[in-house]
């Protein structure tokens, strides 16, 4: 009796030596992940030993030189810009989708489509620059300073919006076509197809793309790092200026020694494992919206 | 419910739905328009070619290009034979490797959204000080590489995913090795996706900023090897907009050629995958 | 013809038929399989099939879809290690070779037995290149030795005059049925003993279909093949024995087998006249 197993299926020589190799690549690439989070958590030891996981939900401040390490004002600067651009992000992404799908007419659809690709393969430093140069200094004759949550949430609401279009476009596009007839065959308004057919029929994709979008607001860096001031402490208006987890990696890295630079890397692996968090939920939304339209 | 109901909610929506299409349009051209607007006059020969002057208040980007260049090129070298042998493990022998092939995709999909700078720290870390590869073109390369080699893996993936079950059995019945199945017949097939797979990555990898900080570093004079640190064009714009007061004027020049370069490469990679969906790529 | 004539008749043919099995059944089979079972996954698949294929005969597997025909076709030359989780028992010989030994080349095995698809599947390559890089692989390097080989097969499919002048050319601008003869001339090109067939014409177009069954035919005096159909009078028109598979539990097994003229004429099992005459199945 036999059953298939590696050992059979690769008979001839060369055969063993390219799976050899390939299992070599795969290992590699796979390891990538866990080499991140081992020389994190290890740079990261020194504080988390010294100091311990709950000084920094504790500590009256962010004095990482004089031994102060309270992240939680970082944390929620990060959690407002990011929930503040799916706010702005998450209606125009769908909406966006929706027009594409049911209401623009094909040319313009193609044209539109186009436009919102382009959109998303504007790097982050462009919108960084640009919420700098044109959106700061609109915001700051309004009021001052400029440099503020609103300008984070703005510019990270353009920045993600493609992902939630793009995704949002494709889960409508999956929506069997047989569905969309018998809803129209029932008479129903293109608004009630939607609404009521379309748009449930996509949730699973419309959801892994918000998840993914969510993912790349929270680990964003330097567009928000150029447009919200920097300020550590918790914004308490639109128009305050903030500081997030990753802004204030790349700001102090440059200069932090020791226990700083330890704190720095605990930062990192707390951003690192919530966005872990996120992109497993995404993965396992998007394989389900796949055994949907399967 | 009278109809009249129904069509005025009707109009309602398609009010909204087109108002969000043209919200989102008007940003865009305002983005767009502004840097394009500001940045063309810079889009000139001397500009590209010529050495950054007063910390890059004046002069070009010549230099700069070529070490984005070598980044990128460092980052392919790696991370295309390292993501096509994975992706080959994958999408072709996942039949006897389920629980390695399933441990492996569920790393990278992790890996896929790990956000930018963490990257950065780990390969300051790892390739600046464990490897002591220093700041350096190699350790940005290498970090960038992690970094694209999901986006990699999965594009090439989907290319040989697409390649139809039938060659695999004909040739498994002709009793053809594996290798020669692959060399002959399905990469062959499946090269506009990974074509398509690389030119996405070349994207990221060129729009990336924050994991490069702290890696390949800043310095703006023109590398004399990869081991010389030297400064992308996407760390050029946010020094010259964060750090050099009266930079702007420049860095619309260096944005808007950013923008074009990945224009360039995002409608490379949408044309080549146009192509295969359409499978009009056969291989005489 | 009267009715009692055409018994008459039908059971003389049948006498015939079955003091030919009895000839052949004194030399042994080239491939046979003993007490076969097929699982994927822990699902059961084909259950218990004894057959002997002869050398110079052609055997047709008859019987309802879902039977496991092609599954059967597929664990003769190992294909089923293909999909993964497919366990095989039992015995299966093919010449002096044990196809269920761990330790068999499945290569070498897979070139002595050749497999022909329902859908023909020419590579994306030219015609040349579809029979030249399989030869190639298989160590062919004499260049001469090539031509002449690829040459051969593609008149024996009576494809050469055909498409000698556009060897070059690719083999998917060929119709369906010159790329099913193509097909088969790739196989016989690697020079097997025996050839497998799962419905090779059942994506034809009747002209083509006939002009594949009469290859076939013509590749009977060489080769030990084994024909999947569902085409009953196909069977009957072609093959020297017939096996019928059916359904039992949801699991393929061998109802009947026997030389096609006898097994048509005066079947064994109720099942077996029942499918004959088109009221099962």
């Amino acid at each position: 009796m036999i059953s298939s197993s590696p050992s059979i299926l690769s008979p001839s020589r060369s055969d063993a030596l390219l799976r050899a190799t390939l299992r070599g690549c795969a290992a590699v690439a796979g390891l990538i992940l866990v080499f991140i989070f081992l020389f994190l958590l290890s740079a990261a030891w020194p504080v988390l030993r010294e100091a311990g996981p709950w000084r920094f939900v504790t500590d009256a401040a962010w004095h990482p030189a004089e031994g102060l390490y309270q992240l939680l004002p970082m944390v929620a600067g990060t959690l407002y810009c990011a929930a503040g651009a799916l706010l702005l992000a998450v209606p125009l992404g769908v909406l966006s989708a929706v027009f594409l799908r049911f209401y623009a007419p094909r040319p313009l659809a193609v044209v539109y489509r186009r436009l919102v690709e382009l959109l998303a393969g504007i790097p982050s430093v462009v919108y960084g620059f640009w919420g700098l140069v044109v959106l700061v200094p609109l915001i700051a004759a309004w009021q001052a300073p400029g440099t503020s949550l609103l300008a984070g949430v703005w510019v990270l609401a353009l920045m993600i919006l493609p992902t939630v279009a793009l995704t949002a476009d494709a889960a409508l596009g999956a929506v069997p076509r047989d569905t969309l007839r018998a809803a129209a065959a029932l008479g129903l308004g293109r608004w009630s197809t939607v609404w009521r057919i379309a748009l449930p029929a996509a949730r699973a994709g419309v959801l892994a793309g918000v998840v993914l979008a969510a993912g790349r607001a929270l680990g964003e860096t330097m567009a928000v790092l150029m447009v919200t001031g920097n300020v550590v402490a918790v914004p308490d208006s639109v128009f305050a200026p903030l500081r997030t987890l990753a802004a204030n990696i790349a700001l102090e890295m440059a200069y932090a020694m020791d226990l700083h630079r330890a704190a720095l890397f605990v930062s990192g692996l707390v951003l690192a494992g919530l966005v872990a968090g996120l992109m497993l939920l995404a993965a396992r939304l998007s394989g389900e919206s796949a055994h949907a339209s399967a | 419910m009278p109809a009249r109901n129904y069509l005025s909610r009707d109009t309602a929506a398609a009010a909204l739905v087109w108002s969000a299409a043209v919200v989102v349009a008007a940003l865009f051209v305002w983005l767009t328009g502004d840097i394009v607007w500001r940045g063309a006059a810079y889009l000139t020969w001397d500009f590209l070619t010529a050495a950054p002057q007063d910390a890059g208040r004046a002069g070009g980007i010549g230099p700069i290009l070529v070490s984005t260049l070598l980044l990128l090129a460092v980052c392919l070298a790696v991370a295309l034979p390292l993501g096509l042998g994975t992706a080959l493990l994958l999408a072709e022998f996942t039949v006897e490797d389920t629980a390695f092939a399933r441990a492996v995709r569920r790393s990278l999909d992790i890996l896929a959204g790990i956000p930018s700078i963490v990257f950065g720290l780990f390969g300051y870390v790892f390739f600046v000080q464990v490897l002591g590869l220093g700041f350096s073109i190699l350790a940005g390369g290498l970090t960038l590489a992690c970094m694209v080699l999901p986006l990699l893996i999965r594009a090439c993936e989907a290319g040989l995913r697409a390649v139809p079950h039938e060659y695999r059995q004909a040739c498994a019945a002709l009793g053809l090795s594996r290798g020669a199945a692959l060399r002959r017949v399905l990469l062959p097939a499946a090269v506009p996706g990974l074509l398509a797979g690389a030119v996405l990555g070349v994207g990221r990898a060129l729009a990336e900023t924050a994991a490069l900080i702290y890696t390949s570093g800043y310095v703006d004079r023109l590398p004399s090897s990869l081991l010389d640190s030297g400064r992308a064009l996407s760390i050029h714009i946010f020094d010259l907009s964060m750090n050099v007061p009266g930079g702007d004027r420049l860095a619309y020049g260096a944005a808007l050629v950013l923008m074009l370069l990945l224009l360039i490469i995002n409608a490379t990679s949408a044309w080549l995958s146009r192509r295969w969906s359409q499978g009009r790529i056969v291989s005489v | 013809m009267s009715g009692l004539e055409s018994v008459i008749s039908l059971n003389r043919s049948a006498l015939e038929a079955d003091a030919a099995a009895r000839a052949d059944e004194e030399s042994p089979p080239f491939i046979e399989t003993r007490g076969l079972s097929l699982a994927y996954h822990g699902t059961p698949v084909l259950r218990d099939i004894s057959l002997p294929l002869r050398r110079g005969r052609i055997t047709a597997l008859v019987g309802p879809s879902g039977a496991g025909k092609s599954s059967f076709l597929n664990c003769i030359n190992r294909l089923t290690d293909l999909a993964g989780g497919a366990r095989l028992s039992g015995a299966i010989r093919v010449g002096d070779c044990d196809v269920l030994d761990p330790r068999t080349d499945l290569i070498a095995l897979r070139r002595r037995v050749g497999m022909i698809f329902q859908k023909p599947n020419p590579f994306p390559l030219s015609i040349w290149n579809n029979l030249a890089f399989p030869l190639r692989e298989h160590g062919l390097r004499d260049k001469a030795e090539l031509a002449a080989r690829i040459e051969r097969s593609l008149r024996d499919v009576g494809l050469w005059s055909e498409v000698h002048a556009r060897l070059r050319t690719p083999a998917q601008a060929l119709s369906g049925g010159q790329q099913q003869r193509l097909c088969i001339a790739r196989a016989l090109a690697l020079q097997p003993e025996a050839l497998l067939l799962d419905e090779p014409c059942s994506a034809l177009d009747p002209i083509a279909s006939g002009v594949v069954e009469d290859l076939i035919v013509s590749l009977r005096e060489r080769y030990t093949l084994l024909v999947v159909t569902h085409n009953l009078a196909q069977a009957r028109r072609i093959a020297d024995y017939t096996a019928l598979f059916w359904l039992r539990d949801g699991v393929g097994v061998l109802v009947e087998y026997g030389a096609t003229a006898a097994l048509f004429a005066a079947p064994r099992q109720a099942i077996t006249t029942a499918y004959l005459n088109g009221l099962r199945g």
